[in-house]
């Protein structure tokens, strides 16, 4: 299948790995990738934070970009989310949906030996609804051992510019989080948002854990 | 009205708070879950209320006619308040038309809302509160923090203390059956001697009359039975078409609010008996402006069932007191701006990460995140231009074009440089100083993933 990747704006900036393996785990499938070059940002950021019409215009121009291809994927949940329930962008896909649901993998060959705590992120959970389908591929993966998160479910505090404009309410809940995650004994926490590993990284290193945070496509891509 | 996060700083700060607060949540959250659970129509009954809720509002001015006749042709008198001063008003006139200088109160959001007790205590008249928790918070001058639970927030041993101070002079145990028997002998008393009520309503049915509350101890009971008077103030979105519309709700509040299949007591009176008399005021306060709003409207039709407060990570972390009004949590965070308008309390709508664990419990489905986000819009457009507004058009104008975002990644990185320790930034420059203050942050990628692509 020829699919097309939105390597959102922070995916770019931040964490070009987490795209990297994307296309890793993509084209050891034996798909093809292509990255339409105009791309930028889905506009999540503006639309949650009070200003529609500049976001508008970042979907319109996401709209102009991708609406031609059959399949999009993504490896955050939460700007698919955006695009597919706010903006109607229906070939958008997370990428464990799009393994799991669409190409109808489970098994990805990949083989990562720790010990890992799958955080459900809100979006993922509660927006696009991917369901089990990163569990099943993790459980797929050689040598990883999944150990079960205590209120998984439970929002990280990351939330965007909540982040910033609360950031008291963001570092309570995120502390909760970390210590959800170090009573697990995980070595690596995995998500499918790299936002929400931006702020439990960042809490885990502000504490000095040698716990990783992961991204989802990065596991799928190791052999 | 204090802005949320500086309110919720003072309410994190309290550790005692959040080990009650998620003790409590947690509680009612599992009780929830698993009685929900036993339904296998559950969703089918969410879709029901939402459905006879949304309803009620297109057709709002109809039923509210039907029901003002309704109550009249069974002997009871409708009042149409306005506003907190209007329906404030109607209570004490009714009180000083009997010679009543005390009146007994049903556990009431809305006679909060509309500063009830202090208007009549204005007036010279008491207002005393007989819900077990009400009665704690009005004895200590404290107020609500949960819609459901409102003393959630104080534990049994402040409550000890607080009953020996007032009520049950030298009470020495905090065993909950105790505390509760110092209440009811207190109680007890007045219920028998004063001679009006005063109750909010959880339902007001249209076709018949008919106002109901649903509560858990029965004071409520007492209160709307036993004195001759009863005023009862109902917002005007408390109406349900009909009688048999209460099947669904009957089956949705009891256990999205404390997780029971039934609640003990559900009081349903309709217009007066003799000897007796029934005042019903319809209050508007804002509600009106809300119904004008086609996204934001969906908040009228909550059942105040708390479930979303519950499962609110910001609201199990800060409290309800944070959200300055007595509408709190997730739903308080739409309903109080609507209410009062955005200007009024610019911050709640963005008290929320938008995680959407409040709309997955709701009863009647009300899309909570999706009018938080229709709010922030209405937020900053009321603020006009400020520091926030250039920055997020600068930002936007940057992600218009490849090149221009190539450029930031690259005049950030360059920038960055001095604040990078062992691969992360440790502390930086407002405004981002908000987010180091507590975390480190992930820099800038030496290579972009596009530059990656390129020379791949």
């Amino acid at each position: 299948m020829r699919i097309a990747l939105f390597v959102t704006c922070i995916g770019d900036t931040v964490f070009p790995e987490v795209a990297k393996a994307t296309v890793r785990v993509l084209e050891r499938l034996g798909h093809e990738v292509v990255f339409p070059e105009r791309q930028t940002c889905c506009g999540q950021m503006h639309l949650n934070s009070g200003y529609p019409d500049e976001a508008a215009r970042l979907a319109k121009r996401f709209a102009e970009m991708f609406s031609e291809y059959e399949a999009v994927v993504s490896p955050s949940s939460s700007c698919v989310g955006t695009l597919r329930e706010s903006y109607g962008a229906g070939n958008v896909f997370e990428l464990s949906e799009l393994l799991v649901g669409e190409l109808g993998v489970e098994d990805v060959g990949a083989t990562f030996p720790h010990r890992v705590a799958y955080h459900p992120t809100c979006h993922s959970l509660r927006v696009t609804r991917v369901g089990d389908a990163p569990l099943r591929l993790l459980r797929c993966v050689r040598g990883l051992e999944l150990v079960q998160l205590p209120r998984a479910d439970e929002c990280c505090g990351f939330g965007g510019t909540f982040s910033l404009g609360n950031a008291d309410t963001s570092s309570a809940m995120l502390a909760d989080k970390c210590d959800s995650l170090l009573a697990t004994g995980a070595e690596v926490c995995t998500a499918l948002d790299a936002s929400c590993l931006l702020q439990i990284g960042g809490g885990l290193s502000r504490r000095r854990s040698p716990v990783r945070t992961v991204h989802l496509a990065e596991i799928l891509a190791s052999t | 009205m204090r802005p949320f996060p500086e309110a919720a700083r003072v309410e994190l700060a309290n550790v005692q708070l959040r080990t009650n607060l998620r003790n409590a949540t947690d509680t009612i959250q599992a009780k929830r879950a698993r009685v929900v659970g036993e339904l296998p129509d559950w969703e089918e009954l969410r879709e029901a209320g939402r459905a006879i809720k949304a309803d009620v509002l297109v057709g709002l001015e109809g039923y509210l006619v039907q029901f003002e006749a309704a109550v009249e042709a069974r002997g009871g008198h409708v009042h149409w308040a306005c506003d907190a001063a209007e329906a404030n008003a109607v209570v004490a006139r009714v009180a000083r038309e009997h010679g009543i200088d005390e009146v007994l109160k049903v556990k009431s959001l809305t006679t909060d809302e509309i500063g009830l007790n202090d208007a009549l205590a204005a007036a010279g008249i008491r207002a005393l509160e007989t819900d077990f928790a009400e009665l704690i918070l009005q004895l200590d001058g404290d107020w609500p923090s949960h819609i459901l639970v409102p003393a959630i927030h104080r534990n049994r041993r402040e409550i000890r203390d607080l009953f020996a101070r007032t009520i049950a002079p030298g009470i020495a145990s905090d065993e909950p059956s105790d505390l509760a028997e110092a209440a009811r002998v207190y109680l007890r008393e007045k219920f028998l001697d004063v001679r009006m009520g005063v109750s909010g309503a959880n339902f007001g049915i249209a076709e018949t009359g008919t106002v109901c509350v649903v509560e858990s101890e029965g004071n409520g009971r007492m209160c709307t039975t036993l004195p001759p008077v009863l005023v009862s103030v109902l917002g005007i979105e408390k109406l349900l078409p009909r009688f048999a519309d209460l099947e669904v709700f009957l089956q949705l509040l009891p256990r999205s609010a404390t997780g029971e299949r039934m609640n003990p007591y559900t009081s349903l009176w309709t217009g007066a008996t003799e000897g007796q008399e029934l005042h019903v005021v319809l209050l508007d306060n804002g509600r009106t402006r809300v119904l004008r709003d086609e996204v934001g409207r969906q908040a009228l039709a909550c059942i105040r069932c708390s479930a979303c407060l519950n499962v609110c990570p910001v609201y199990t972390r800060t409290g309800g007191h944070a959200y300055g009004s007595v509408y709190p949590g997730p739903i308080g965070a739409i309903l109080t701006p609507q209410l009062l308008g955005v200007e009024e309390a610019p911050s709640l709508p963005f008290a929320s990460t938008l995680c959407g664990a409040c709309y997955d419990v709701c009863p009647v489905k009300i899309d909570i995140p999706s009018v938080l986000v229709h709010l922030r819009a209405k937020v900053t457009a009321a603020q006009g231009p400020t520091r926030e507004r250039t920055g997020m058009r600068t930002v936007a104008w940057i992600l218009g074009a490849p090149r221009r975002l190539a450029f930031a990644q690259a005049l950030a990185r360059l920038l960055q440089r001095p604040f990078v320790r062992e691969g992360m930034l440790r502390r930086l420059p407002p405004p981002l100083a908000a987010w180091t203050r507590t975390r480190d942050l992930k820099p800038v990628a030496p290579e972009s993933f596009r530059e990656w692509w390129r020379r791949r």
